[in-house]
């Protein structure tokens, strides 16, 4: 059974509701229901980029996530400001390019990652929101890769088909990572 | 079709283009954007009339006009400007002008601020009237409301409200628009059509009643139009009614909120819920069938004091107390709020 509440949130411009769209897509590829919220309005207005996802076998609740079972982390004031939120036991993945700072938790499984590097090294850091995707995937299994991938054929169309085989590398990159590192 | 994933204000507008909607008219306002984005961009391609026009007065007053000439028609806006349109709005009741009206509710009063909220239940013009208000609650309903409302709206002559919250509006979820409504049928001929000149059979439009009584209007409405409306269009959803200790009432995302809060909350008491999908007409009939064991109604609203809530407590009749669940100090109503506030009435049973 899945009911993943997950709050991605880091700077405007990191991809921040792009990877929260994709992962909803992807669940969405999967039969599941999902939803996808930003926040919007007044919390913009410094900077921040903040969104929660649903990923549920059943009818999603409420949009809006108040005790996320997952974190993706990607700059140090979100990991402030939502490391709290987290239920016992979540998964908070943590982008180690720019989050220096440890957790101060000892009851969330933390795994970390260096994104902006990752991306750097590959040639691609406008993919870097795929990468997390990818390792988010792979650590949290409540999507797959293929519904990844099939989120990414069906995102990337006509025009922009071009980019879905050098997104799903970007995605596939991040998901090895996360097997690479975090496998039992 | 299969199921795609669409943020709400841009369900409204694809809803709208599926219902046949001829013309949009409107003014820019937070968090409803994506609407008239949608149909500036499709509207083009796929025909019909878009115009961003100068203020919201100039908008619901092209919709009244476009109505007159028996154009399906629509406009959006939140509250801030919805409140400018009221005028017109009133007007086109008692000229009975069919029209879509989806308010995408931001917190005020006056400009207040772009969060989300549910405060524009009692919105409404001068004089005696109503017009039906529909209450989506997730995106594939607020694209099956939106849908419907053009029907509704020729089928009883009258302009229609969608209330939907700022977070429906912004939120992205599934949606399948081969699950849109049937297309009503026997949908009046626009009867109320002003005509061309030289044509037969034209109906004047008065908006004001000198030199006729104004009981045309209002006797109608009250005699014929209302008791239909009430009749065939009011909606809700319920259960756990006959046996609930505690029922919660809610409408929209909050709704969404408190099945969630009645989920998380561990008691032995049993909760019933009831969620209002027109505010009017508004479903008194659930609340009269709360069993006897009902100690108390909840209404959670994303607002301050409550404004739904002055329905239930008539529905209610005094049978139970009534308490509001709203925004506090930290910020607007959620989840926690109404786990709170059923959790600190639980162990006070308990006590």
């Amino acid at each position: 059974m899945v009911n993943e509440k997950l709050i991605v949130a880091g700077f405007g411009g990191q991809g921040v509701l792009m990877i929260g769209k994709m992962v909803a897509l992807s669940g969405m590829e999967n039969g599941m229901e999902v939803s996808w919220l930003p926040a919007y309005g007044s919390e913009m207005r410094g900077g921040t980029a903040t969104c929660s996802v649903n990923v549920s076998d059943e009818p999603v609740d409420s949009p809006m996530i108040q005790k996320p079972t997952a974190l993706i982390i990607m700059n140090l004031p979100s990991l402030l400001k939502y490391e709290s939120w987290a239920v016992p036991g979540a998964k908070v993945i943590i982008n180690s390019s720019l989050v220096e700072q440890e957790p101060t938790r000892t009851d969330i499984d933390v795994y970390k990652v260096p994104f902006n590097d990752l991306a750097t090294q590959a040639g691609n850091e406008r993919g870097m929101n795929m990468l997390v995707a990818g390792a988010y995937a792979a650590i949290t299994g409540s999507i797959t890769l293929q519904n990844l991938y099939d989120a990414i054929d069906h995102t990337f169309v006509d025009s922009k088909a071009k980019f879905a085989e050098g997104n799903k590398q970007m995605a596939k990159l991040g998901y090895d990572y996360a097997v690479e590192h975090f496998s039992k | 079709m299969a199921r795609v994933l669409f943020k709400g204000n841009e369900v409204i507008a694809e809803a709208a283009l599926r219902a046949g909607v001829d013309a949009f008219f409107g003014y820019p306002i937070t968090p409803q954007n994506e609407v008239p984005e949608y149909l500036a961009r499709e509207m083009p391609k796929r025909g019909g009339v878009f115009l961003q026009t100068e203020s919201e007065l100039a908008g619901i007053n092209m919709v009244l006009g476009a109505s007159a000439a028996g154009a399906r028609v629509m406009t959006s806006s939140s509250g801030p400007g919805l409140c400018l349109m009221l005028e017109a709005i009133s007007s086109m009741a008692l000229t009975r002008l069919p029209a879509v009206i989806v308010d995408v509710v931001r917190s005020g009063p006056g400009m207040g601020d772009l969060a989300p909220a549910q405060e524009d239940w009692k919105l409404s013009g001068n004089g005696a009237y109503k017009i039906p208000i529909l209450l989506p609650g997730n995106v594939q309903e607020l694209a099956n409301m939106v849908f419907e409302a053009f029907d509704i709206a020729d089928q009883y002559s009258t302009p229609v409200l969608v209330l939907a919250d700022g977070m429906l509006g912004q939120m992205m979820e599934p949606v399948d628009f081969d699950k849109l409504p049937e297309r009503r049928k026997n949908l009046p001929d626009k009867p109320w059509r002003m005509a061309s000149v030289g044509e037969k059979g034209y109906r004047t439009m008065m908006t004001l009643t000198y030199g006729r009584p104004l009981t045309e209007f209002t006797d109608r409405f009250e005699n014929e139009t209302m008791p239909k409306i009430i009749a065939n269009e009011t909606r809700y959803e319920a259960y756990g009614l006959e046996d609930a200790d505690v029922v919660v009432a809610a409408y929209g995302t909050s709704a969404r909120m408190a099945k969630a809060a009645i989920k998380e909350i561990k008691t032995d008491l049993k909760f019933g819920f009831i969620r209002p999908m027109t505010a009017w007409p508004f479903p008194k009939e659930p609340f009269e069938k709360i069993g006897p064991n009902c100690k108390a109604v909840f209404c959670p609203e994303i607002n301050t004091i409550g404004q739904m809530i002055d329905d239930v407590r008539i529905a209610v009749a005094g049978r139970m107390p009534v308490y509001h669940i709203g925004n506090t100090a930290a910020g607007p109503m959620n989840t926690a709020n109404i786990i709170d506030a059923l959790r600190a009435y639980v162990e006070g049973v308990a006590k």
